[in-house]
């Protein structure tokens, strides 16, 4: 659907030179929710601007549908820019429109009658939710209803795919759960393939099918979000996991353990069917252990379930290890260090 | 020698007349030319959608040259401009082609500084949908700014008539070649007086208008 070739973006100013984007290859798939994280600067945006070519690369390929599009005159882009869709973190809607006009616009530049026009206005009102707020003017909105317009005015024409640069980042946490189930209704309901950038691993957790992790211009890591959180291999994506999931200890529990000469502390990820089972204790009851549990969770991730344990377990060394042996059939395990973790 | 009032109000309603003539027409012509100067000002700035550094320095080097110039001097200065296009260097018409000249540049310059100040963000969306360079000028840069631009045009229509007297003082007619000939010249007072009132109501007038047409464009 879009592919990225070895793309590269480097900006010069008087003072300064930076390259932006490089040597990026990614390729986001028909019908998929792809999600971009990188801390700021990390060249999301940018990369993200080339799917419309509002960014020019300086060289690699951006290809759209099977259509290499760098080099399309300004009318085919302008053609080709109806067919993408684009929200915004800080919503640039028209302020001398209304909600109406705003959503009517993009119809207007396709050349749509007016009466035509105005029953898709409605449609697309209804289908997020504002079918009230149609003769307000932006200013009157909160963020949310203003992010609604924008997505409506983004899907009026239809496009089959949509690009996000941090639709989320302005708005508080529950407005932001629900723009994100809207995109996911967009996705699922009227097939269209999301691209979206953001610096929030929640949103990546909560709508995306795959991710690539963004640093300094390039990608760094990429992958379904199951697999990337079960199995994060960079220090950059295990600190965006860690900020949706907590999987460290307390400091203060850290601290006793550490006072305690704690040994043989487990770090167990679990993923798809034994989350669901009692694994742990079944085969803990067979020896001659004991399972003191630390720190756990269970999330939803890409669809699938993503369980996570840190646990002590008590007992002689030889059953001990006679119970990671077993466990090491079924789950992930790791031992945990105190002094590292 | 005072004047006799009965047969001078006919002259005053007169001149008043020339001004507002020459003040509507000299509006008229550098809006058109002074807000397109703006837009191009504005499209080729640097970091615009249709940058061109070229077109941008001389536009800017040019309203930079005109703009300090005291009007009465760049009056006299352009004399000789004025009657190889108009014909004469006395009248409406002869007042009404420099300030057309000077109003056209204030005008860009207002224009462009009040473009600016639109949110590039709101630009990028329209090209974003793939709207052409003329109707996100047409359809959103000029609407996104249609109020202070407004405000903007009623400040210049308001040195417009000042600027109308001092053409008045040099040929140009209207008020201001009244208030020099009887109040200054003949030390009449009360001619002084009347002329000043009347300048006066015409430029609240053209305020009041001004903020109403705004406000409108504003909706607050
Ligand atoms: N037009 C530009 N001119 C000069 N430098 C630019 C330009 N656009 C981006 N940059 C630089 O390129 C780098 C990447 O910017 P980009 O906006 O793509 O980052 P980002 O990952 O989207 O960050 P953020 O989360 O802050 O939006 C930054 O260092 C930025 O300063
Ligand atoms: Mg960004």
């Amino acid at each position: 659907m879009i592919t990225f070739q070895q793309v590269n973006k480097t900006f010069r100013t008087k003072s300064r030179e930076v390259h932006a984007v490089k040597d990026v290859s990614l390729t986001i798939r028909k019908g998929e929710i792809f999600g971009i994280i990188g801390f700021s600067g990390a060249g999301k945006s940018t990369l993200l601007r080339m799917v419309n070519l509002l960014e020019k690369p300086d060289t690699g390929k951006v290809i759209i549908q099977d259509r290499v599009i760098n080099d399309l005159s300004e009318k085919e882009l302008r053609k080709l820019r109806r067919k993408i869709g684009m929200i915004f973190q800080h919503f640039h809607l028209f302020n001398s429109r209304t909600v109406f006009g705003n959503i009517a616009y993009p119809l207007k530049l396709a050349g749509w009658p007016k009466a035509e026009r105005k029953k898709r206005v409605k449609e697309l009102l209804r289908f997020v939710g504002l079918e009230d707020q149609a003769n307000d003017y932006p200013e009157s909105l909160s963020g949310g209803q203003k992010q609604r317009v924008g997505i409506a005015r983004a899907l009026a024409t239809s496009p089959e795919i949509l690009i996000c640069d941090e639709a989320t980042s302005a708005l508080d946490p529950e407005t932001t759960n629900e723009i994100l189930q809207l995109l996911k209704k967009i996705n699922e309901e009227l097939d269209v393939t999301i691209l979206l950038i953001t610096h929030e691993m929640n949103v990546i957790r909560d709508i995306c099918d795959r991710v690539a992790v963004m640093e300094n211009g390039q990608v760094i890591e990429e992958g379904a979000v199951a697999d990337i959180f079960s199995n994060p291999q960079t220090k950059t994506t295990k600190n965006f996991i860690s900020s949706v999931i907590n999987d460290s200890l307390s400091p203060v529990l850290l601290e006793e353990l550490r006072k305690n000469g704690t040994k043989k502390l487990y770090r167990l990820a679990f993923r798809g069917e034994p989350v669901k089972q009692p694994v742990l204790s079944r085969i803990a009851k067979r020896y001659d252990v004991e399972v003191n549990i630390l720190n756990g969770n269970i999330s939803d991730l890409g669809g699938e379930l993503f369980g996570h344990l840190i646990v002590e377990l008590k007992g002689k060394d030889e059953e001990v290890k006679k119970v990671t042996g077993e466990l090491e059939k079924f789950i992930q395990i790791k031992e945990v260090d105190t002094y590292e973790s | 020698m005072k004047v006799d009032w009965n047969t001078f109000w006919p002259r005053i309603l007169e001149a008043t007349g020339e001004t507002v003539t020459i003040v509507f027409f000299t509006l008229l012509f550098s809006s058109v030319i002074g807000i397109s100067l703006g837009l191009l000002l504005y499209v080729t700035r640097k970091g615009n959608f249709l940058e061109n550094r070229f077109i941008y320095t001389v536009l800017n080097f040019v309203i930079n040259l005109i703009r300090p110039v005291p009007f009465i001097i760049f009056l006299v200065a352009i004399a000789p401009l004025t009657r190889a296009v108009v014909g004469t260097t006395i009248g409406t018409a002869a007042a009404i082609f420099p300030m057309t000249i000077v109003a056209s540049f204030s005008i860009a310059r207002v224009v462009e500084n009040n473009l600016v100040s639109i949110d590039p963000g709101i630009i990028e969306a329209a090209k974003a949908m793939g709207a052409s360079p003329i109707r996100i000028i047409f359809d959103i840069i000029i609407p996104e700014a249609i109020g202070p631009l407004i405000l903007g045009l009623t400040f210049i229509t308001i040195s417009l008539i000042d600027f109308s007297a001092m053409a008045g003082t040099v040929g140009g007619g209207g008020l201001g070649h009244i208030a020099i000939t009887y109040g200054y010249q003949r030390f009449d007072t009360s001619v002084m007086f009347v002329t000043v009132v009347i300048l006066i109501v015409l430029v609240q007038l053209a305020q009041w208008i001004g903020n109403k047409l705004a406000r409108l464009f504003l909706r607050r």
